[in-house]
C-alpha cells in the first residue's frame, strides 16, 4: 500500500535551536499511529508542518502527493487542535456549518455529525454555554467532515470524561476503517496502547522510535516482571535462592530478560513445594515510553 | 473562492448580530447624529445655509471620531481573538486562503458599519427634511457623508486587522488600536496645528501642510466632504485648506489607505504562525 502521508527528514529551526531534527515518518491509509513525547518534544510543531501552518527548514512532506498548505493538501487533511475553543456567540450548528462550507461539502452532513458526537440537543445553543468536553466533541465533529485522507489529532482526549474517551476511540476506529490515516498526539499512554497500530516517539525533536508495540518491546529488551507468591514460611529462602526482592510477607518480585522468561517460568512452576502462584507483567507502553523518551542521561 | 469568502462573511455577520454589536453601533450613531442635528441648528441665520447643511457639517466632525472608533472596536479582536482561542489554526487548516478569511470578515464588518451609518445619518437627514430644513444639495451632502463615513470606517477596519495580526494577544491588539485612534484622529491634527502656528504662514503652511493633512485618512475624509460642498466648507470653516488642493487628493488618500491597509493586513496574517 502506498503511503498517504510521507514525512522525509523534516527539520524545523526555532530561535537557533532544532525543534525537529530530520524526522521521517510515513502513514498508510487506514493506519492509526500514536505520536508520543514530552511537552516540547516537537509533536505540535510536526503537526503544524504537516498542516503548512509553519515552514519547513529542511526535508519534505507530502500529503496525498501534495505540498503542505496547498489547497489539495488542506482538502485531504482534517485537524483537531489541542483544547480548541470557538466564538462564544455562535451555536454548534453555525460553527460546523462554516467548516462544512469551507471544506466544500455543503451543510447537508452537519446535523448527522452533531448527532454522531452527541451534540444533537445542544446544536442550537451558543458555544459559550458548552462544557470543555462538548467543545472538544464539536472539534471532533469537524474532523469527520468530508472523509479526510489524513486526520491529525492533537491531544484529542484532554477534557473528555472516560465514556467520551471510549467514544472518541470508536470514532478513530471508524475513520481508520474508511481509509483515513490517523495520527494521534497523546499523553494518555494506556489508551493509545490499546487503540493504535504503531507508536512513534519524539525526543527533543528526534524520532527515537517508530514501530509496533510488540517490536518496540522486543527492541528495548525491557525485563518482564514476575511476582511469585511463596508458600507459608518459604518466602525468605526463595528470595535468597533467586535473588528476588521481598515485596510483602509472602511475595517476591523478580525481573527477567525477555529471552530468559520461559526458562524461568518453567523452573518456578516446577517448585511446587515453595511457589503458590506466579503473576507475570510484560513491559507496558509506559515502561517503553520511559525507556525511549529518557534514554540519554536517565 | 467567492463561496469561502461568503461563508466566512456569513459567520462573522452572525457574530456581530448575536453579540449586539450591530444594535449598539446603530444606536450610538443614531443618538449622536440626532443630538447634533438638533443642537447644531442654531447658527443657521448667520451663515445663510439651510439647517441640514449645518447638521452635515456637525455630523462630519462627529464621524471623524466615531467611524474609526467603531471600526477598530469591531476589528481589533478578529485575528488575535481567533489565535487566542486556538480556532485560527483550525480555520487555516481548511482550504481558505488568508486573504479570503480577511475578505470575509471585512465584508461582514463593513455591512454592519454601513448599516449603522446609514440608519444614523439617514434618520437625521429625514428628520430635518421633514421639518423643511433641507435642499437637494444638502440631501446630496448627507448621501456623501454616509458613503465617505463607510469608506473611512473601512480604512480603519483593515488597520484593525493589521494590528490584530501583529499584536499577538487580544489585549495588546486593543491597546494598539486605542493608540492608533488617538494618534491618527486626535494627536495628528494637534501636531499639525502647532506646526502651522510656529510656521506663521510660511512655505510649510502654503505648500506642504495641505498635503500632509490629506495624507491622514481621517483628515482626508473631512476634506472630501468639505471640498464637495462649498456650504459645508463654510459651515466647518475649512474653506482655506480645501481650496489649495486638487479635488482628487482626498478620495485618493482614502482609497490608497484602504488598499494598502488590506495588503499590509494580509501580509501580517500570512506571517502569523498560529
Amino acid at each position: 500500500m502506498t503511503d498517504i502521508l510521507t514525512i522525509d527528514s523534516a527539520s524545523k529551526r526555532r530561535a537557533g535551536q532544532l525543534t525537529l531534527d530530520a524526522v521521517s515518518l510515513a502513514l498508510a491509509p487506514g493506519e492509526r499511529v500514536a505520536l508520543l513525547g514530552h511537552n516540547g518534544a516537537g509533536k505540535s510543531t510536526l503537526m503544524k508542518l504537516i498542516l503548512g501552518l509553519t515552514r519547513l527548514d529542511g526535508g519534505a512532506i507530502r500529503i496525498a502527493g501534495a505540498r503542505p498548505g496547498s489547497n489539495a493538501a488542506r482538502l485531504a487533511t482534517a485537524f483537531l487542535p489541542e483544547a480548541v475553543s470557538f466564538h462564544k456567540s455562535l451555536t454548534g450548528r453555525d460553527q460546523l456549518s462554516l467548516f462544512a462550507r469551507l471544506a466544500g461539502v455543503g451543510t447537508a452532513p452537519v446535523a448527522g455529525l452533531l448527532e454522531r458526537v452527541g451534540l444533537a440537543d445542544a446544536a442550537d445553543r451558543r458555544i459559550g454555554t458548552y462544557s470543555k468536553g462538548m467543545r472538544q466533541r464539536l472539534g471532533l465533529a469537524q474532523v469527520l467532515l468530508g472523509k479526510p485522507a489524513v486526520a491529525l489529532l492533537d491531544e484529542p482526549t484532554s477534557g473528555l470524561d472516560p465514556l467520551s474517551r471510549q467514544e472518541l476511540y470508536t470514532i478513530i476506529d471508524e475513520l481508520a476503517e474508511q481509509g483515513t490515516a490517523v495520527l494521534v498526539a497523546s499523553h494518555a499512554l494506556t489508551e493509545v496502547e490499546a487503540r493504535t497500530d504503531r507508536i512513534a516517539i519524539l525526543r527533543k525533536g528526534r524520532l527515537v522510535a517508530n514501530d509496533t508495540l510488540a517490536s518496540l518491546s522486543h527492541k528495548a529488551g525491557l525485563p518482564t516482571k514476575l511476582r511469585i507468591r511463596a508458600r507459608q514460611g518459604a518466602a525468605d529462602r526463595f528470595a535468597a535462592d533467586t535473588g528476588g526482592r521481598r515485596v510483602n510477607g509472602a511475595s517476591i518480585e523478580l525481573s527477567c530478560a525477555p529471552e530468559a522468561k520461559m526458562e524461568q517460568l518453567r523452573r518456578f512452576a516446577a517448585m511446587t513445594d515453595t511457589v503458590e502462584d506466579i503473576e507475570m507483567t510484560p513491559p507496558r507502553l509506559e515502561d517503553l515510553y520511559r525507556h525511549f523518551a529518557q534514554e540519554e542521561g536517565a | 473562492m467567492i463561496g469561502r469568502v461568503l461563508a466566512v462573511a456569513r459567520t462573522e455577520w452572525l457574530i456581530v448580530r448575536r453579540n449586539r454589536w450591530l444594535f449598539l453601533a446603530t444606536l450610538i450613531m443614531l443618538l449622536f447624529a440626532l443630538a447634533l442635528t438638533f443642537a447644531g441648528s442654531a447658527p443657521t441665520g448667520t451663515l445663510g445655509v439651510d439647517r441640514l447643511t449645518v447638521a452635515v457639517a456637525s455630523m462630519t466632525t462627529l464621524s471623524v471620531y466615531l467611524a474609526p472608533l467603531l471600526a477598530l472596536m469591531m476589528s481589533f479582536d478578529s485575528i488575535a481573538g481567533e489565535a487566542d482561542r486556538g480556532s485560527l489554526a483550525l480555520l487555516l487548516s481548511y482550504p481558505a486562503g488568508r486573504g479570503e478569511i480577511l475578505g470575509g470578515k471585512f465584508l461582514a464588518h463593513l455591512a454592519a458599519l454601513g448599516f449603522a451609518m446609514s440608519v444614523g445619518f439617514g434618520t437625521s437627514g429625514l428628520v430635518v427634511a421633514a421639518t423643511g430644513g433641507a435642499s437637494l444639495e444638502s440631501a446630496l451632502a448627507v448621501g456623501r457623508l454616509i458613503g465617505t463615513s463607510i469608506l473611512l470606517g473601512a480604512v480603519f477596519l483593515v488597520f484593525g486587522y493589521l494590528l490584530s495580526s501583529l499584536a499577538g494577544s487580544p489585549a495588546a491588539a486593543a491597546g494598539l488600536s486605542a493608540a492608533l485612534w488617538l494618534v491618527v484622529v486626535v494627536l495628528y491634527d494637534l501636531g499639525l496645528l502647532g506646526a502651522v502656528v510656529a510656521d506663521a504662514g510660511g512655505y510649510f503652511t502654503q505648500n506642504v501642510f495641505p498635503w500632509v493633512l490629506t495624507a491622514n485618512p481621517a483628515d482626508a475624509f473631512r476634506l472630501w466632504n468639505v471640498t464637495s460642498s462649498s456650504d459645508v466648507a463654510l459651515a466647518t470653516g475649512m474653506t482655506g485648506v480645501s481650496g489649495s488642493l486638487p479635488v482628487w487628493a482626498a478620495p485618493a488618500s482614502i482609497v490608497f489607505w484602504l488598499v494598502a491597509g488590506f495588503a499590509m493586513a494580509r501580509t501580517a496574517l500570512r506571517r502569523l504562525e498560529p
